[in-house]
């Protein structure tokens, strides 16, 4: 009788707990500290990482990554395939999914939203209103603007309540996994329709909504709904309980913004939040050695390199862009000045994205080879350069760009070369002068990926007669163009992985820049924060995370 | 006395009218253009040239003046090319953070600062009297950031006693209908939020308050020592009178004419924004506000935003000449 008593004891204290510890998972509020508020919540209007850091938990898309990866995987589409034109789409959609204001999730609703874009007229086509879609889908219905071009989109039909097809005026093969940017989330037709979201003005050359969706009623899918948002002090995402997948463990999260790195640390050391991210690489020792903390890998999804500008001789001589790249202690900067967070580039996009080629030329670094290229072009040594560095910034690439350039400069001048350098800041000066291609010989710069696509990456910086490397789509260049509006054009995922291959190794043939770091980014938490899986892209969904003994 | 406020409240026309050139040109003297800002690395020379464009920025300049007066004049500062929203909306909501941060910063450096300088002043030579001056001068030279930093670093990472960042707890769901934190709490008689509200205040205004406290201690000093060797202060002894009431009626009280106009002057000062106070804090007042603009290059944040925190400086200094005249009855204004 004891026994049983004890036992029966047992299983009621058991009960408790696991009854207990459910109720305070209902109540877990995850506090999250950005640098800045986002702009607005309707996410096809943003193109900002705090405002996509919101979205992505309000808001999903028809494709998704794979949480931490850069996999593509289903999310309010089930699969979808391309027809044999290669420009027509059909999306088999996910049933029984509903918007936060009651909406059924149908193809009726994915539509909707493609032809929201494609039919945006007046200050909606303005690039400070739709930066991705003019990116991705590069024009309107109606075009207002020279600068604009045909539009990718033509149309998009029901076939069934889950059926949608899409189509496309062209192939395309970067259009599924731009998909997973925000800025494509399918947010709700009735919501939109009743909070006015497709009204908007330009002020002063700057667009604003002026209905009230934007700014207090956004309206997705996802895991979280929309709570409220005090700016400059908070927003707040309220657990969607009627969420289609797993209900999330947390109940609410809390994402405010403290533009001050030091400020975001310590907020975290007294435990005012939960968690941070651009970490800066300074605090990462202090992060480290707290217990109390963790540091959280961001997958590198970045390219830091050297870009090598054709138009100032005698750059456009392929010899002495061989020099260059030899010349270059690409490995040396790594390892001192990334502290260990990085690893040495030798192409212009990250391992993670397909069509990585492993076998590319490499150049390491030899200064005697160097010197023996610039003789053999017959220029007389030391051979005379500008090498511009940006002031006044640090990037995930490039946490210290003054001490690239003089570990570079260094380096270059054991390799034949006289190095003027030519500092600038950041903001406004560098960034315009090297993209202009008004820069240096060589510059320091870089980039983040925004999706999954290699096209994001080798078609950004190589497709077009890019002035930051002095292109011309002519000679050497016109091919690897030509193949990248080949690999642009591929709807076979397969194919046009040989494509992005084969460019890549004659980019490295060709040399229009040096690549020299792929960055390892941090995001730093409580250490009772667990399931925290930092994404690639930059901003992640918080759904799945537990805080402590949750 | 309301001839001489009409006659100052006249001069402001003139004075705006000079600020706002001084604004506007200093803007655009700043190097590159926001086009260039707000694209990153992101910007082609062909989204730099349809931006600038769309700004009106390739027109000439005084035609950019010309409209910028025009839409000024009728209190429309525009919308921040950062944050897409009205220049006026945004000061509505953040002048209130600033003006609780100013007056709580102020509070510290009077109720420190008067006291600390008074009792220097009567132990003239004194360790107190040196202490008070060191503790100035570490005020006036040690950068507000620093001392931020190392307040935030002591109270609140190791001691754990008051918060690092913010103005309330970032979970309360408390309601602000004026915005002034502090006033809807006493209205609404909600005291835990009150105490929240005053604990958010304490390490930034200590921060914000340490040059203050440093001037007002000097300026106390100065003035008491001043004051005490006067011939009607040495009657008044003469006379019997208790040294507190000798202290109270004929030392401070003519000593507070020139502590009064340091006051109003600060007050000013800290009103027009902390930069980097609110910034390490995270406070989001006019401060952390205009430091994100002036990165930015957000000409419209910072030109209506100067522009008004320029108009609430002179005002403050209206006031301050007002209350001259009410500390101070010998002072007739005509």
């Amino acid at each position: 009788m004891r026994g049983k008593r004890g036992f029966a004891a047992l299983v009621a204290a058991s009960s408790l707990i696991v009854l207990g510890a459910a109720g305070a998972a209902s109540n877990v509020t995850f506090i999250y500290a950005g640098a800045s508020d986002p702009t607005y919540l309707d996410p096809a209007l943003v193109s900002d990482g705090e405002s996509f850091r919101i979205a992505r938990q309000i808001f999903e898309s028809l494709v998704a990554l794979k949480p931490g990866t850069t996999t593509l995987v289903p999310e309010l589409a089930t699969k979808w395939r391309v027809g044999r034109d290669g420009k027509t789409w059909t999306f088999n959609l996910r049933r029984g999914v509903k918007f936060h204001d009651g909406t059924p999730f149908n193809s009726a609703a994915v539509c909707a939203n493609f032809n929201r874009w494609y039919n945006w007229t007046g200050p909606f086509q303005d690039a400070s209103a739709s930066f991705y879609y003019r990116q991705l889908f590069g024009g309107f219905k109606k075009n207002e603007s020279t600068g604009l071009g045909p539009p990718l989109y033509k149309s998009c039909r029901s076939a069934g309540r889950y059926v949608a097809i899409v189509r496309l005026n062209r192939r395309s093969g970067p259009f599924v996994p731009s998909l997973v940017l925000p800025a494509f989330a399918i947010q709700s037709p009735t919501a939109m329709r009743r909070y006015e979201a497709n009204k908007g003005e330009l002020v002063s050359g700057t667009f604003r909504p002026t209905g009230t969706y934007a700014f207090q009623h956004p309206t997705g899918t996802g895991p979280y709904k929309f709570g409220s948002w005090t700016i400059g002090q908070r927003v707040v995402l309220d657990r969607n309980n009627s969420y289609w997948g797993k209900r999330s463990p947390l109940a609410r999260i809390i994402v405010r913004p403290i533009s001050n790195n030091t400020a975001r640390l310590q907020a975290l050391q007294t435990g005012e939040i939960n968690g941070y991210d651009l970490v800066a690489p300074q605090d990462m020792p202090t992060i480290r050695q707290n217990r109390k903390l963790k540091l959280i890998n961001r997958p590198p999804f970045n390219v830091a390199y050297v870009t090598i500008n054709r138009s100032k001789a005698p750059m456009n001589n392929i010899l002495v862009r061989r020099a260059v790249a030899h010349g270059l202690d690409r490995a040396g900067v790594v390892r001192s000045f990334y502290a260990g967070r990085a690893v040495v580039a030798h192409q212009f996009m990250p391992p993670a994205v397909a069509g990585y080629e492993p076998k590319v030329k490499k150049y390491a670094f030899n200064p005697e080879e160097s010197k023996r290229l610039l003789r053999q072009a017959g220029l007389t040594l030391p051979v005379k350069i500008d090498f511009y560095w940006p002031t006044n910034v640090s990037r995930p690439y490039m946490p210290s760009p003054n001490l690239n350039f003089a570990a570079f400069k260094a380096s270059l001048e054991r390799s034949g070369f006289e190095v003027r350098g030519v500092s600038e800041p950041w903001r406004p000066d560098y960034v315009k002068h090297v993209n202009e291609g008004s820069g240096g010989h060589l510059n320091l710069i870089g980039w983040t990926g925004d999706y999954a696509d290699a096209d994001n990456f080798v078609g950004t910086f190589f497709q077009s007669a890019n002035p930051q490397f002095g292109l011309t789509r002519q000679g050497a260049h016109g091919v690897i163009a030509k193949l990248l509006d080949r690999a642009e054009a591929e709807v076979n995922q397969a194919k046009r992985i040989t494509l992005y291959k084969r460019i890549n190794r004659l980019i490295a043939e060709f040399i229009p820049g040096v690549p020299y770091a792929h960055s390892t980014p941090g995001v730093a938490v409580e250490s009772r924060v667990r399931n925290y899986k930092a994404s690639p892209v930059g901003t992640e969904r918080f759904y799945g995370i537990t805080i402590g003994g949750q | 006395m309301l001839r001489f406020v009409v006659r100052r409240l006249l001069l402001l026309v003139p004075i705006l009218v000079g600020l706002s050139l001084l604004v506007f040109f200093w803007v655009r003297a700043l190097p590159g253009s926001p086009a260039d800002s707000i694209l990153g690395e992101r910007s082609t020379p062909a989204l730099v040239q349809e931006y600038e464009e769309r700004f009106g920025l390739d027109e000439p300049v005084y035609v950019q003046y010309w409209k910028y007066v025009q839409t000024t004049v009728k209190l429309d500062f525009g919308v921040s090319s950062a944050t897409h929203r009205y220049v006026t909306d945004e000061i509505k909501e953040r002048f209130p953070a600033t003006v609780e941060l100013a007056l709580a910063a102020m509070l510290f450096s009077i109720l420190f600062g008067i006291p600390l300088g008074f009792f220097a002043a009567k132990r003239h030579g004194g360790l107190f009297d040196h202490g008070s001056l060191f503790v100035s001068l570490i005020g006036v030279s040690i950068p507000v950031f620093f001392l931020a930093i190392l307040l935030k670093y002591v109270f609140a990472v190791r001691l754990g006693w008051l918060p690092s960042v913010g103005r309330i707890d970032v979970t309360s769901e408390v309601e602000h209908p004026t915005n002034f934190y502090v006033v809807d709490a006493i209205i609404t008689r909600d005291w835990a939020t009150l105490k929240d509200v005053l604990r958010h205040l304490v390490l930034p205004a200590i921060a914000l308050g340490s040059i203050p406290l440093a001037i007002i201690t000097r300026i106390t000093r100065a003035a008491v020592l001043d004051v005490q060797n006067e011939d009607y202060v040495r009657t008044a002894r003469a006379k019997g009178l208790p040294p507190q009431t000798v202290d109270r009626r004929h030392v401070l009280r003519n000593a507070l004419l020139p502590i009064s106009t340091i006051i109003g002057l600060q007050t000013g000062l800290l009103l027009s924004g902390a930069i980097l106070t609110e910034t390490v804090f995270a406070f989001p007042g006019m401060g952390s506000w205009l430091r994100e603009a002036i990165f930015n290059r957000d000409y419209a944040v910072l030109q209506g935003g100067i522009l008004f925190l320029a108009l609430v400086f002179v005002l403050v200094n209206l006031v301050v000449d007002i209350s001259y005249a009410i500390i101070n009855p010998r002072i007739r204004y005509s």
